[in-house]
């Protein structure tokens, strides 16, 4: 899986990270990396704030120097190049819009620090791919945020960068717009087709617009695939918890027969495909079973002998049931863990499933996942999980301030 | 009821429209005096109304000469304050270096010094350097005690822009150069002019420290001060009066062009 | 999977190394503040720390201005100094003092007016705080003269009403007059300084969020309550930096000594600038301004420690 920083510079490649690291003082955001960006693509940074994802974002526009490694743009060095010389373009967070300059003037900066004269056909068309050719002469302040938005995007596309820099550009929105600008943005990039990298806490956007994301924990990428991939397969505690939510249970391996794993947890018996772990594991060693909480069927006990044959069981009983519209979420209390989560479509609702009520848990092997058991069980639960960095637009002190770790400068303005 | 109802929830404004009558006081005073034509030398009890004084304003020996001093001192001084302030309060406010702590203190000090303890030190220096006084002598102790002011107001506004706006500048291929003129400057504008304001009517009305470094040179403050020994003529009222007005006409007006920008946009 | 990297396990043994070209601009970007601080600092030091200097070693001189001063290390010019001069000294503190509390209590009526109470006029009330600043000082504090003059309509209506009886019987008034009093001094004092004491009281009021009035109100706090537990708290920064803007210079001013009050009302300020600009005693004027900034400095200090505000430097 790794490549060797030997192989042809590809030109298939818009972003090559090649050992890139990132230390203020003693503390490290970034730990020596290396990741490749396809050109044409839609790559998304995932992580929790203080993960070192928008310090990656800066070291590839030139407004963080790294401590260490290379990053190369399609094939050419541009380490040691200042911002202004990188064909780079960033969408801030906030935007960052120049308040003492129109709309108009905003997006044709970068054409007139080019020395570009005639701006004015390529500002109107810009303008129109982001709706707002009449508002070419407001301030931003007269804007609402989604206008801003759509704004920075314009600034920064109009000038054809090689790749488009996005960091947390909908964290202010509010919810209804975010999925309003999750497709518009999505649109846009499919019509100019310019390699966008946008970095982001929130994993449904991530999942939603980027065909490769990359989940990214403590200065470290933990995992990198397309979303279904990174969904179905996850390859850590941390990526299985963060992506959705899991449900791992902590099991000893019996034995191994024909691709099989069979595990015992609690003195419940569960199997698992070889194929699907993570850990390489043999008789006797420990191992955790993951399922998603909309993998399972919930049915109640007296229902047991419905149950087909062959399928993972757990016992246990509701200690929590919320109806959330398209599905009820079950909490379920069992021997082989507290809490499980349970999300039933709401096709036929089962009146007998209240909270205490004795259920079976049951689910296809095959959605089982396994990840190695040294790991931390709760990594990546709703600890990390932050609200959106900065939403007031409370400027962040210098850059250093994306590198403070979560819970310093952005738990304390909240 | 009622009465006292209302006088008690309009008490502080009350207090404070009484206040703001004590500062204006003395403009109105000095404007009416404007008018005066006193009978003796000092024109301190009115006598009848004559617009003498402000038909012929200069026809005081020396006090326009004066005039025209300060306002030469006060352009010199504010231009160079202007200067020297934003460069000191950029490094402030922008770097984290060795010795910033100790230039924050330095800046802050002049600002905790009485005029006169800085006057009578950098008299006492001037004089045993055996410097000439006069022009240059003012002009320095000037821009000395305006500089801290400078600092201060360009510091705070440049610490209140969001650097991310200077990246996003270079971001677009703007040079450090370019992002300084088009982007840090327009931003950092309102306090580098609200210092040199600050400036320029500290370094016009300053009489204390100016006494200690002047020599024979008479500033219009100094001329005020010596002619209110002898009996202050009347033209001093029109000058003070006529300021009054200017400042007052000039920051309406640019109030005016600020709402009308904002109506416009 | 699309690509085709992964994250490397753990550090590489050899850390790609830094680019020379980005350790010399780091390394030019180290001297910026330097070169940007050269020229101001350049100017304090020169004329604002070696004049202080220079002051504390002429304060040990003996010497006249025909034979030269030379460096004595009399320290006797300091005891004399005080001896001498210390009822000054006194008066300044308590004049300065004084006239810091009474621009405080005729301040923040003012301020807290124009940030919650004047709604359109704010802007115009704002122009008229800081309009005075732009006559000379020196014309409007001749204009004090005029107001306080013995016939004037002020001073008779004060007499009218007998209030002229009560504040000399304080003892700072003499007999039916207004003019070359304590009060008089005072009175200047506070007029002066008292839009250095609004600005800043008004900036800290500003910025309290009105809301947090009526949070307090919904929190069965009246309006004093409200004011004594949240509104003032939040202003203190405005009050210890207008506190401040008026009581250093109004201990070391002497313009309103000078022309408002008589030889009895003389404060420091007035003996420096008499000591340096007509007695010609150089090391007596020194040493007084030294004395003056050591103990302006201490209370500064205490009083900066004891509000707990850092934000002025």
């Amino acid at each position: 899986m790794t490549t060797p920083s030997t192989t042809s510079e590809a030109t298939g490649d818009a972003v090559r990270l090649t050992g890139i690291s990132k230390t203020y003082g003693s503390f490290t955001a970034v730990h020596p990396l290396d990741l490749t960006v396809p050109a044409g693509s839609f790559f998304a940074l995932l992580g929790a704030s203080g993960c070192g994802k928008t310090t990656t974002l800066r070291m590839i526009a030139g407004l963080e120097d790294p401590s260490g490694g290379s990053v190369r743009l399609g094939g050419r060095d541009v380490t040691a190049l200042p911002p202004y010389k990188r064909p780079v373009n960033t969408v801030f967070q906030n935007y960052a819009l120049f308040p003492h300059l129109d709309i108009y003037e905003n997006v044709a900066f970068g054409l007139r620090r080019r020395g570009i004269k005639s701006v004015k056909q390529q500002v109107g068309e810009m303008l129109d791919l982001v709706q707002l050719g009449p508002l070419a002469r407001r301030r931003p302040h007269q804007l609402s945020g989604g206008q801003q938005q759509r704004v920075a995007v314009a600034r920064a596309l109009i000038n054809k960068p090689q790749v488009l820099l996005l960091d947390e550009p909908l964290g202010a929105l509010d919810l209804k717009l975010r999925r309003q600008m999750q497709l518009e943005l999505k649109r846009i990039q499919t019509e100019v087709g310019i390699t966008f990298i946008h970095v982001t806490h929130d994993q449904e956007e991530a999942m939603t617009m980027a065909d490769t994301v990359a989940v990214m924990n403590a200065g470290r990428v933990e995992q990198m695939g397309a979303p279904a991939d990174l969904y179905e397969n996850p390859a850590s505690t941390f990526v299985a918890n963060f992506l959705g939510t899991s449900n791992l249970i902590e099991a000893e391996v019996t034995g191994v027969l024909g691709g099989t794993l069979h595990l015992v947890s609690a003195g419940q018996k569960l199997t698992l495909p070889a194929a699907r772990s993570r850990a390489d594991v043999t008789a006797g060693d420990r191992v955790l079973a993951g399922v998603r909480p909309e993998k399972i069927t919930l049915a109640h006990r007296d229902d047991e002998d419905a149950i087909p044959a062959g399928r993972n069981r757990v016992q246990g009983r509701i200690v929590d049931s919320s109806f959330i519209g398209v599905s009820t979420q079950y909490l379920v209390d069992s021997p082989v863990g507290a809490e499980l989560e349970v999300f039933v479509p709401n096709v036929e609702r089962d009146a007998r499933l209240v909270p205490g009520a004795p259920v079976i848990l049951h689910w296809n092997p095959e959605h089982t996942f396994g990840l190695d058991a040294a790991q931390d069980i709760d990594a990546g639960t709703e600890s990390d999980d932050e609200p959106a960095p900065g939403g007031g637009g409370a400027p962040a002190a210098a850059g250093a301030a994306s590198a403070v770790p979560a819970g310093g400068a952005g738990g304390a303005a909240a | 009821m009622r009465p006292i109802r209302w006088l008690r929830k309009n008490l502080v404004v009350i207090a404070g429209v009484l206040a703001l009558a004590y500062l204006i006081l003395p403009n109105v005073v000095v404007l009416v005096f404007s008018f005066n034509k006193p009978k003796g030398r000092f024109n301190y009890t009115w006598d009848h109304f004559s617009t003498d004084a402000w038909q012929h304003p200069c026809g005081v020996a020396d006090m326009c000469g004066s005039l025209t001093l300060s306002l030469k001192i006060a352009v010199y001084a504010t231009i160079g304050a202007t200067i020297l302030g934003t460069l000191t309060a950029f490094a402030l406010a922008r770097y984290r270096f060795r010795g910033r702590a100790a230039t924050n203190m330095l800046i802050f000090l002049p600002m905790a010094m009485p005029e006169v303890v800085m006057g009578a030190s950098l008299g006492t220096l001037f004089l045993n350097m055996r410097i000439q006084f006069g022009f240059w002598t003012i002009l320095i102790a000037h821009i000395m005690f305006c500089l801290s002011f400078v600092v201060t107001a360009v510091k705070a506004r440049v610490m209140s822009m969001d650097p991310r706006l200077e990246q996003a500048a270079q971001d677009l291929y703007a040079t450090p150069l370019q992002t300084f003129l088009r982007i840090t400057l327009p931003l950092a504008a309102p306090g580098i002019a609200a210092g040199a304001l600050l400036s320029f009517a500290l370094s016009f009305d300053d009489y204390i420290i100016t006494s200690f470094n002047a020599g024979n040179t008479v500033t219009f403050p100094m001329f005020v001060w010596g002619s209110a020994q002898r009996g202050t003529p009347v033209q001093v009222n029109v000058i003070g009066t006529a300021m009054f007005a200017i400042a007052v006409v000039l920051v309406l007006a640019g109030q005016l062009a600020g709402s009308r920008r904002k109506a416009k946009a | 999977m699309t690509t085709t990297t992964a994250p490397l396990a753990d550090a590489p043994p050899d850390p790609a190394p830094v680019p020379a070209a980005l350790k010399r601009a780091a390394r030019r970007r180290r001297s910026v503040p330097y070169l940007l601080l050269l020229a101001g600092v350049a100017w304090l030091l020169v004329f604002f720390v070696a004049p202080m200097v220079y002051q504390a070693s002429t304060s040990v001189q003996t010497g006249s201005l025909d034979t030269g001063f030379k460096v004595t290390w009399h320290f006797a010019t300091y005891w004399n100094a005080l001896t001498e001069y210390w009822p000054h000294f006194v008066r300044s503190l308590v004049y300065s003092g004084i006239a810091t509390v009474l621009c405080l209590a005729i301040g923040y009526p003012l301020a807290y007016t124009i940030a919650f109470r004047a709604g359109r006029w704010r802007n115009l009330l704002l122009i008229l705080v800081i309009a005075p600043f732009f006559t000379s000082f020196l014309i409007r504090t001749l204009a004090w003269e005029t107001i306080l003059a013995d016939q004037s309509p002020v001073v008779s209506f004060l007499n009218r009403v007998h209030l002229l009886d009560v504040t000399t019987w304080l003892g700072v008034t003499e007999g039916h007059r207004v003019m070359a009093t304590p009060l008089a001094v005072v009175c200047g004092l506070t007029y002066n300084f008292l839009p250095f004491m609004i600005l800043p009281l008004y900036t800290s009021l500003e910025r309290v969020d009105g809301r947090l009035h009526e949070a307090a109100g919904d929190l069965y706090a009246t309006p004093f309550t409200t004011f004594r537990k949240v509104t003032f708290p939040l202003s203190m920064p405005g009050v210890v930096a207008g506190t401040l803007l008026t009581f250093i210079p109004a201990s070391g001013d002497y313009i309103n000594a000078e022309l408002l009050g008589s030889t009895n009302q003389k404060m420091i300020g007035n003996v420096i600038q008499s000591q340096f600009l007509r007695v010609l005693d150089y090391p007596t004027a020194a040493a007084l301004s030294f004395i003056l900034m050591a103990v302006i400095l201490a209370i500064v200090t205490l009083y900066i420690r004891k509000a707990g505000t850092e934000e002025l430097v």
